[in-house]
Parts: C-alpha cells; sequence; structure tokens
C-alpha cells in the first residue's frame, strides 16, 4: 500500500513478476513481517530504491523485487506482503504462505518491530517452522529505546534457534550489518513449536509416515491433521485420521485454535526472556497525542484542522511558485516566438507548437505542479507520523453507519494524492464488497490533478476582492468546504449503494494504531518529488501535449466557418446550459478524460481561439477571459461541483476495470459520480435562483 | 457476564472466553488475544465506536459489535 510511482501508474500494464536468482553464487532472500514495521524502508535501503512491484502470478497481491550485491554474491530480494500470520486465508497471507512453501526463497528475513516484539515473533515462528532457513531482523531497535524497551538479541538466537540482527531505521551500518548477516548465512534448521498433547500426539503419529529427510515434517503434519493440505498416499491417510481421533477430546470450536495458541504461547516465553521494559508499554506521548487526534470532542475538529493547514500552506506556498513559473514560461514564450518566426516556419506549425502544445503544457506545470510539490510531502509526513490510521479510526463510525468499513477513509486520503492510487489502495478492506464501495466511491475525494483546477476556481469567483493573509484563509476554507462536500457525497453514496447493489452487513473490524513516529524528513522529500509528484506531473504533461494539439486543430479547422471546436461546443451547449455550465465546458471534460489538469487550459484555449493570444498563466488575465465568455458565480458553482463530481479519469477507470474485473462495476464507478455531480448542479442552480429571487 | 466492550476507557482485564468464530477469531489469535490475556481498554473513537484496546504492546481498533463475542 502507499501512495508512489508504481501505484498511480503503470501497474495495470504490468501484471505479473518473476523471481530468479543471479549467477551460481545468487540467493533469493525473501523479506516476511507484520504491517507497519519498517520492512520496506529496509528493503529500498538493501536495493537502493532499485525496485520492479508486480502481481503474484494469480493473485492480485502486489510484491516488490530488487537485487543488492556484496563482494562475492548478488541477492535478489523479494519484498512480501506484509501479514500478521500465515495461518489465516486473506490473499495477503496466502501469497506470502505460497512463496515460502515453494522452497524458492534460500533465506527469509523476518522482520520486527523491536517496540511490539512479541506479537511481530508470532509470525517469525510461523515462518521459522516452514522453513530452516530464517534470520531475524529485529527492526526499530532506537524507538524501542526510548520507549525503555530493550531486546536481548542473544537470548532471541538462543531460543529460536535463528540467527539476529537488530537495526535502527536511521543507521547506514546497520543496514550494511543486515546485508553481511545475509550474504553470510548457511543454513539451520526448523523451529520445533511444542504443541498441546493432544495435538503434539496426533503430529508425531503423521510424521511416522512422513519421509524422515523433510524438513519441516511436524508442519506438514499439522497442515494435513488441520485438513489444509490432502494427500493421496492412503498409509499417510490413514494416519492422518488416527491422529484427528485422538484429538476428538478436545471441543471442535477449540480444535482449530491450539496450533495458533501454541505459537502465542511460545512468542509470550521467548519474550518474557529476551525483553526487559523499564516503562509501561503505551508510551505518555502516544496517550497525549491520541487524546487529541481521537478524542471525543477533539478527535473530528484536529481532523478539520489538519486538512485546513494542510492546504492553507498549499496554497500560501503553490501562489509564489505559480506566479514565478508562469512569468518564466512567458519569457521563454517570447524567445520561442522570435526564433519560430525568424527561421521561416509555417504559421499553421508555429500556431500548433506555440498555441497548442506549448500554452497547455506551461499551463499544466506553472498550475499543477506547485501545489503538488507542497501537498504530496505534507502529505507524506501525515503518513509517516501515523497520523492516517487515526483519521479511518474516527471515521469507522460513520462509516460504519453506511454499512462499510472504516478503512474507506484510509482509501480516500490516498484518493486526494491519486484516484488510481485510491482504488488500488482498497485492497487493505478484506470484504469484497466493502472493498468495492471503496473502489466506487474513491473519486468523490478530488485527487492532486483537480484541486489546484479547483483553487484555481475559488481564487478568482469567490475570494474576489480579499488580499493576503484573509485571502488564502477563505481559500482554504472555501477548498475545504469543496472538500467535505465530497467526503459528505461519498457517505451518501456508499449508503446509497448499501441499500441497492450491495446490500449486507458491516464486516469485523480490527485495525492497528501503529506508535506515532518522528517522520524521516529527508526520506519524505526524496519520497514525494521522485515517486509521487513527477510522476504524476509526467502523466499529466503526457496527456496534455496531445490534447494541447487536438484543441489547437479542432479550434483552427476547418480554416473557413465555425471551427470543429464550436461546432461541437454549440451541440453540447443546450445540456451543459441546462446544468449551469457550457458546451465548452462539457467538451473540455470530455477531452480531458486522460488527465483532468488539462480541463482548464483546454476551456481557455476554446474561449481564445478566435481571438488574440493571452497569458495563460496570469490569474488576473484567466478571469477576464472568463468573464467575457458569460461566466458568472452560478457556472462558476456549477463548474466546481462538477469538477468535484464526474467521471474519474481514463487511468483510474482502468484501474477500476483491473481491480473489480468487471465493465459492469467500471461502468456505475462512472456513471455514480456524474449522476451526482449534475444533480448537484442543478440543486445548486435551484437555490442560487430561489435567493435572487427573494432578494 | 461482561464482554470486550463494556470495558471502560482506562479498565483493564483478562480474556475469560472468545464466543467470535470464524475469520474474526482468527485475526483475533493472531493478534495475541487468547483466553487468559490481558487486555486495556484505551479510549473510544470520537463517535464512540469502535474502541481502542491494547493488546500485548500493540493497540488495535475494535468495534464494539466484534468486542462483544470477547467475554473478560
Amino acid at each position: 500500500m502507499g501512495l508512489t510511482r508504481n501505484s498511480t501508474g503503470r501497474a495495470p500494464a504490468d501484471p505479473t513478476i518473476s523471481v530468479r536468482r543471479v549467477g551460481e553464487k545468487g540467493k533469493i532472500v525473501a523479506f516476511a513481517g507484520n504491517p507497519n514495521v519498517g520492512k520496506s524502508t529496509l528493503f529500498n535501503g538493501l536495493t537502493g530504491m532499485k525496485q520492479h512491484t508486480g502481481n503474484w502470478p494469480g493473485k492480485t497481491v502486489e510484491i516488490a523485487r530488487g537485487y543488492c550485491s556484496t563482494e562475492d554474491c548478488v541477492m535478489t530480494l523479494v519484498d512480501l506482503p506484509g501479514t500478521y500470520s500465515l495461518l489465516a486465508h486473506s490473499r495477503e497471507e496466502e501469497v506470502a504462505r505460497d512463496f515460502l512453501c515453494s522452497g524458492l526463497a534460500d533465506l527469509v528475513v523476518v522482520v520486527c518491530d523491536a517496540t511490539c516484539l512479541e506479537r511481530n515473533l508470532n509470525l517469525a515462528i510461523q515462518v521459522a517452522e516452514i522453513t530452516p532457513n530464517v534470520l531475524l531482523c529485529v527492526n526499530l531497535m532506537d524507538e524501542a529505546a526510548r520507549k525503555g524497551i530493550r531486546v536481548c538479541p542473544e537470548v532471541l538466537s538462543r531460543r529460536l534457534g535463528v540467527p539476529v540482527v537488530t537495526t535502527d531505521a536511521r543507521k547506514k551500518e546497520d543496514l550494511s550489518a543486515l546485508k553481511q548477516a545475509m550474504a553470510g548465512y548457511s543454513g539451520g534448521q526448523v523451529l520445533r513449536v511444542p504443541y498441546a498433547q493432544p495435538l503434539e500426539q496426533a503430529i508425531s503419529l503423521v510424521m511416522q509416515m512422513l519421509p524422515s529427510d523433510l524438513p519441516n515434517a511436524r508442519w506438514k503434519s499439522r497442515r494435513l491433521l488441520e485438513g489444509e493440505e490432502k494427500t493421496e498416499d492412503p498409509g499417510l491417510q490413514a494416519a492422518v485420521e488416527e491422529g484427528r481421533s485422538l484429538l476428538q477430546s478436545v471441543p471442535e470450536k477449540k480444535r482449530k485454535d491450539l496450533a495458533a495458541e501454541a505459537m502465542v504461547h511460545l512468542a509470550e516465553s521467548v519474550c518474557r526472556e529476551a525483553v526487559t521494559r523499564t516503562k509501561s508499554g503505551y508510551r505518555d506521548g502516544d496517550r497525549r497525542l491520541d487524546r487529541f487526534f481521537t478524542g471525543r470532542r477533539t478527535g473530528y475538529a484536529a481532523m478539520l484542522l489538519m486538512l485546513g493547514v494542510v492546504f492553507w500552506i498549499t496554497i500560501v506556498g503553490a501562489n509564489g511558485i505559480s506566479d514565478r513559473l508562469s512569468a518564466g514560461f512567458a519569457w521563454l514564450e517570447r524567445i520561442l516566438r522570435r526564433i519560430c518566426v525568424q527561421s521561416g516556419m509555417a504559421p499553421e506549425i508555429r500556431g500548433l507548437l506555440m498555441d497548442g502544445i506549448y500554452r497547455v503544457l506551461t499551463w499544466v506545470v506553472s498550475v499543477m505542479l506547485p501545489p503538488m510539490a507542497i501537498f504530496f510531502p505534507l502529505f507524506t509526513l501525515l503518513e509517516d507520523a501515523g497520523v492516517l490510521p487515526r483519521i479511518a479510526y474516527n471515521l469507522d463510525r460513520p462509516f460504519q453507519c453506511c454499512h462499510a468499513c472504516g478503512k474507506q477513509a484510509l482509501t480516500m486520503c490516498m484518493g486526494f494524492g491519486c484516484n488510481a492510487a485510491g482504488v488500488s489502495g482498497c485492497r487493505i478492506i478484506d470484504s469484497p464488497r466493502e472493498r468495492l464501495l471503496a473502489i466506487l466511491t474513491n473519486s468523490f475525494v478530488p485527487c492532486n490533478g483537480r484541486f489546484p483546477a479547483l483553487l484555481l476556481l475559488i481564487t478568482l469567483f469567490f475570494t474576489g476582492s480579499v488580499t493576503g493573509f484573509p485571502a488564502s484563509v477563505l481559500s482554504a476554507l472555501l477548498l475545504m468546504t469543496v472538500i467535505l462536500l465530497g467526503v459528505g457525497a461519498t457517505f451518501l453514496a456508499t449508503r446509497l449503494l448499501t441499500v441497492t447493489f450491495l446490500r449486507g452487513v458491516p464486516s469485523s473490524f480490527t485495525l492497528e494504531l501503529p506508535p506515532y513516529r518522528k517522520p524521516r524528513i529527508g526520506n519524505v522529500i526524496v519520497r514525494s518529488v521522485v515517486d509521487r509528484t513527477l510522476f504524476v506531473l509526467g502523466r499529466a504533461v503526457v496527456s496534455a501535449a496531445p490534447a494541447g494539439m487536438i484543441i489547437y486543430l479542432l479550434g483552427n479547422y476547418p480554416r473557413q466557418g465555425e471551427s470543429l471546436l464550436l461546432q461541437f461546443g454549440r451541440i453540447l451547449q443546450p445540456a451543459g446550459a441546462f446544468f449551469g455550465l457550457d458546451g465548452v465546458i462539457l467538451l473540455a471534460f470530455l477531452v480531458g478524460l486522460p488527465a483532468n489538469e488539462i480541463v482548464i487550459p483546454i476551456v481557455l484555449m476554446a474561449y481564445t481561439q478566435a481571438g488574440s493570444p493571452v497569458s495563460m498563466g496570469d490569474t488576473a488575465q484567466v478571469g477576464q477571459i472568463l468573464l467575457q465568455n458569460g461566466w458568472n458565480l452560478e457556472r462558476a458553482v456549477c463548474t466546481t461541483l462538477f469538477f468535484l463530481m464526474h467521471w474519474p479519469c481514463a487511468t483510474t477507470l482502468l484501474t477500476i476495470r483491473k481491480e473489480t474485473g468487471s465493465l459492469k462495476w467500471t461502468g456505475i464507478a462512472a456513471l455514480l459520480p456524474t449522476a451526482f455531480g449534475l444533480m448537484s448542479c442543478l440543486l445548486a442552480r435551484g437555490i442560487l435562483g430561489l435567493i435572487r429571487w427573494l432578494l | 457476564m461482561k464482554t470486550l466492550s463494556d470495558l471502560q476507557p482506562g479498565e483493564t482485564a483478562v480474556v475469560q472466553k472468545i464466543l467470535t468464530e470464524g475469520g474474526m477469531r482468527r485475526r483475533l489469535l493472531d493478534l495475541g488475544l487468547l483466553e487468559n490475556t490481558e487486555v486495556t481498554c484505551l479510549g473510544r473513537s470520537p463517535g464512540g465506536d469502535p474502541s481502542a484496546y491494547l493488546i500485548r504492546g500493540a493497540v488495535i481498533a475494535i468495534r464494539a459489535k466484534d468486542g462483544a463475542g470477547i467475554l473478560v
């Protein structure tokens, strides 16, 4: 999960991933661990961020692959999905279990969180029971030390019979120590988990029938007894039956718990010996922060405040950069135009390049880049600090009322960055019905491609004469209102779906609230600039260039009479006008399907194509153009509403198609927000009309 | 009999019996919530549900409906 380069783009075209050894001495090393233990950070550190993610064959669960080399070998690293256990049946757990059982890995590094070792060891014990080649990596030692938790690696190593490496998220040396331990690993034995008596007897019965050189015979026997694996061998089957009859003494409901309980008890006993605490487990700092972020009176206010501050910083920061960028582009444009004229370029080509492609491209860069470059790092900071799960925790109640899952709030947060990422993020929701709800309603949250445009409309039409600090605060408040409208629409749409297509009772729900962490600023900047800003911008630019060209051609041909653009606009005019928009705006939304970033530049080009070229980077001039073309408060409100709620962009639709595997649901995902958008446009027209009539 | 959902914020109790079945029972076991496990209720979300519990050093949110299947 996460809003990364891989989740915001190419993933749909990249279905499976292969894992191979490199060279004769090559090793395959798998990384397993609970969610939120810094596994991916370690993985990134070892592979130098150069990794490839793809789906595990046959399952839509992503695993990442990368390489890491020492002096004498190259290791193929595989990042398995974060899971709490291998016993249950979620898709992530099946993938992790399949990979471990396939015997492909020469070594499995189980990454554990030192601050919560007991829970983490549960998984380590399960892995060590399956495979003899395990290395335990106890991560976040620095954080544990701050919380007064001391872990003794020697004791862990002795009790579990595996080598133990301790690491610290911030220390480079620890990373190379881990690398050396991985490269130098030379095999071990499977862990013997002591089970309660009837199960122990049953296992030894079945084990007699298994080959004596099978390393994980105990695990295999248990799986056979539990019916998780089947056998064709009649002798073995008889032993399994006999073993099961021994287990009859245990009540049926508790029979399945025997193995899980044994592992938890082993983890408990190991930790009692290996971990010493000088303070209580739940730190006072966390307690205070939780009282604020999730308190009865402060919880919702804190969330709104955070949202508001993030928007305000984005608005204030982006304004200056935007102005400077568009001034720069205008200067460059004058030079480029002169070069075009001097080189004797045909006027048609010059128009296509400069008025078409250059204009739209630079508009997208100067208006879209600054808010993204500020919003993404801020968002990543919140993500890193552990605030997002608290938002899901706070919002679970309203979602529960809509018969949905609180984790939908997490996917909405990801939707702020990119709806396509939000849609793939819905995998964190276990129940298929609730996952579908989250997928279908994700585009009600305006992504980064939309909110700079919303911001522009707000600045032009709603904050008007106000300037300076009050203006930025007012803009932030208005933007927040729009976003909250989207959130409200999400709840309404979710509720609507649960009484129509997707009826059902809420499934059970557990959500871990990880400890608050001080974000790693450097890491945040790199990740958000490289992984998100540049990538999302890149995609916008890729669709902006051809869109600029197409619009220019539509706007200038045929040479005689009315241009195609105006003709299309005229055809759409009645429909547009009915919903408080106009034909050109509707057309721009249709042409803007590949990326919402290009909607406003298309509108502007369509309005200005006949007249003299204007600088689109200048906000005041943009306002003038819109006013000259019949924009008023009503049209601005309706366009804002339609911007918030209309069909998702092409990338998001493709992702929905991939995630749901159904054209029907993809269609509903497109129609639902569109219907909401059009209805709210009509509603807004009605309300504004009423106000005018009253005044 | 008291259930996990009856625990008030700040109260600590020991799990007596888990009545929940199926996938949720498995998930609770994976989180280390077994019989005889000590659980502390840390607080409730602003809406009053779910609540946060300290279970073996980790903070886990559980809905009242699910907590009702855990006797303490």
